[in-house]
């Protein structure tokens, strides 16, 4: 905690309006998060959830009718929301590069291989066409594509899934970024390659020291794979912090909700648990705390008053009513208990 | 467990000759392919070829009837007009124009269509509103009628009725363009382009571009026998190539008074050979259409 964190949002807020302005959805709602660099962090929710709305609005690359209402992105030092397109062209690739949901569709159908990871290398480096193959050559062996020498001038159809989206990742590291985001990379893919692109991943963030901001649903994938989580519901960060924290001590009871409906190996009797009711629709959200209407352990001032971001310990965060400082929490529940 | 053998049945191994024959005469369209070759070849070598001058006539050799007929002769094979020129010379330097205007044509309005399509349909908002709305227009206008208003504006010349085509028919290409562009550019591959940092016209160029060009080709041949019949229909009412030069609609004009007292080979062969040439042109087109469709579903 002592450097500057490579990347932080303070209050970061995206909207999708509707052409009328009458609807409004809240995809990102006051997100507050940081990645050093170096680091990886997961981040975490269900369909809808804002988990690849925040990754777009980190690249500036949303749809028309979204709009970053407020908020700042920190990155290196600069406030990326005041970046003008221009500029934001110059950055995105080249100092944050980003993995797609589906990397098999990923790959033009028309350009060998050689000739895609390249481009973002002539793009932004201006470099000659030999040298930048040169460098596509060098990125193929990086991501452990066998025999770079001949698959540079082959096209997508020649490759395999697993293939391709190791190109993909050629691509996404080649002008060397500082932050790779990848949202659900892997959930194209059958398990065993699954394992093998996440230990590439991993491999490659050690050796140019990335930070990554992986998006996922998959719990096990975050053990796997983070050092920092952030669970997303309905636009917003409820819990953030170490991963080993937040599983051993949910702190927020979406959370627990997330890691109990995990099933596990070697007991046959036990049940899956699913969490009761439906994620809420963003463009009506309660009053109170969004996840309030599906919670076991709700209050009746949940429902009046959304909780702020509390901090159970040093590091994490957490907006829940159930994680307020000690004092103030027994006297509610005496309160409640009275009642 | 067994399975009976008659269940697993092999299809039959074509033999190899029966196999190269297939691909030779079915797989390409022959008769179109020859038609235009033929044609090019009789445009290229115009000068060596015809045996007479096409502009310059004999008088005293008007209206010879072709060399089958009672009066005719071989000097003129297929008979001479009413200014004593040789019909099949006229041919020979007509079938030059229509190519030349034909191609021409076809490919400055596939360009400007193509173009334009991509634009508008990438960039999308107001761009696409303007040229969308333009073309709206455009297509609500009778395109010969537009071309004739055209033409009378800039008067009579070959490459003014290049232009004038050009500027009436690269909505068609602007339409399918724009439609193509559209589903193009929700492909995942187009975003990893924006999320690498590439410029929108290094998106439009490099992205784009190459995967609608097969679909510009297509439509171009299949725009080749419209923009043949509408050369020869300008040239017919007047409007189009200007007389002394052989066009074929110049020649049917031309020959419509004689067809009433049995001239008929001034009418007949021009028209013939109009009509050859468009049918070759939308036979390639409706193959290449057919070939290149489905690939293009699959990519």
């Amino acid at each position: 905690m002592t450097a500057a964190p490579l990347l932080e949002l303070d209050n970061l807020s995206t909207h999708y309006v509707s052409a009328q302005g009458t609807r409004v959805i809240r995809a990102v709602d006051e997100v507050s998060l940081r990645v050093n660099a170096g680091e990886t962090l997961g981040i975490v929710g269900e369909s809808g959830s804002g988990k690849s709305t925040l990754a777009l609005t980190l690249l500036r690359v949303l749809p028309p009718a979204a709009r970053i209402v407020g908020g700042r992105m920190m990155f290196e030092g600069e406030d990326l929301v005041t970046k003008s397109d221009a500029e934001m062209q110059e950055i995105r690739g080249k100092r944050i590069a980003m993995i797609l949901q589906d990397p098999m569709a990923s790959l033009n159908p028309l350009f060998t291989i050689g000739n895609q990871v390249a481009e973002p290398i002539r793009v932004h480096e201006g470099v000659s066409r030999s040298t930048a193959w040169r460098r596509a050559r060098e990125l193929l062996k990086a991501v452990r594509i066998p025999s770079p020498e001949t698959r540079v001038r082959q096209y997508p159809h020649e490759m395999s899934g697993g293939m391709r989206q190791r190109i993909v990742g050629a691509i996404g590291i080649s002008c060397e970024p500082r932050l790779l985001i990848a949202d659900e990379p892997t959930t194209s893919l059958d398990l065993t390659i699954q394992a093998q692109y996440l230990n590439l991943l991993r491999d490659l963030q050690r050796e140019h020291g990335l930070a990554l901001i992986f998006i996922t649903h998959n719990l096990g994938i975050v053990a796997k794979m983070c050092d920092q989580l952030a669970v997303m519901y309905a636009g917003r960060v409820i819990e953030a912090g170490p991963v080993s924290r937040i599983f051993n001590a949910p702190a927020h009871p979406y959370t627990m909700a997330l890691l109990n409906s995990i099933p596990r190996m070697g007991d046959p009797d036990q049940r899956l648990t699913a969490i009761e009711g439906q994620p809420p629709n963003l463009a009506a959200l309660p009053p109170g705390c969004s996840f309030a209407p599906r919670c076991p352990q709700v209050m009746p001032r949940c429902r009046d008053a959304a909780p702020p971001a509390f901090t159970p310990e040093e590091g994490r965060i957490a907006r829940c009513w159930l994680a307020e400082p000690v004092a103030a929490g027994t006297d509610l529940r005496v309160a409640s208990g009275a009642a | 467990m067994s399975i009976p053998a008659d269940v697993i049945r092999l299809p039959a191994r074509e033999s190899r000759f029966l196999a190269i024959r297939r691909i030779r005469f079915g797989e390409y369209p022959v008769i179109p392919i020859l038609i235009l070759a033929v044609i090019a070849f009789l445009a290229v070598f115009a000068n060596q070829l015809a045996p007479h001058d096409p502009e310059v006539g004999i008088l005293s050799a008007r209206f010879h009837p072709p060399f089958w007929q009672a009066g005719g002769s071989t000097e003129y094979l297929l008979g001479t007009d009413q200014l004593g020129r040789d019909v099949l010379s006229r041919l020979i330097f007509g079938a030059r124009i229509s190519m030349v205007v034909g191609f021409t044509a076809v490919i400055f309005a596939g360009f400007v269509g193509t173009v334009l399509g991509i634009v508008s349909g990438y960039l999308g908002g107001w761009v696409d509103q303007l040229v969308m709305r333009l073309t709206d227009t455009w297509l609500a206008l009778p395109a010969l009628t537009f071309a004739i208003f055209l033409a009378a504006i800039v008067g009579p010349s070959m490459w003014n009725i290049v232009i004038i085509l050009g500027a009436v028919y690269w909505t068609r290409y602007a339409r399918v363009i724009r439609g193509e562009v559209l589903s193009l550019k929700e492909r995942e591959f187009v975003r990893l382009a924006i999320v690498a940092g590439c410029s929108k016209w290094t998106i439009m160029r490099r992205h784009i571009l190459p995967n609608v060009v097969n679909t510009a080709i297509v439509l171009g041949t299949l725009m080749l026998g419209v923009v043949i019949v509408a050369e020869a229909s300008l040239s017919f009412l007047g409007v189009g190539v200007p007389p002394p030069e052989p066009a074929w609609g110049l020649m049917l004009a031309d020959g419509k008074e004689g067809l009433m007292v049995g001239y008929w080979w001034l009418t007949v062969f021009p028209g013939g050979c109009i009509m050859l040439m468009v049918l070759a042109a939308n036979l390639l087109g409706d193959w290449l259409r057919v070939k290149l469709d489905p690939q293009l579903r699959q990519l």
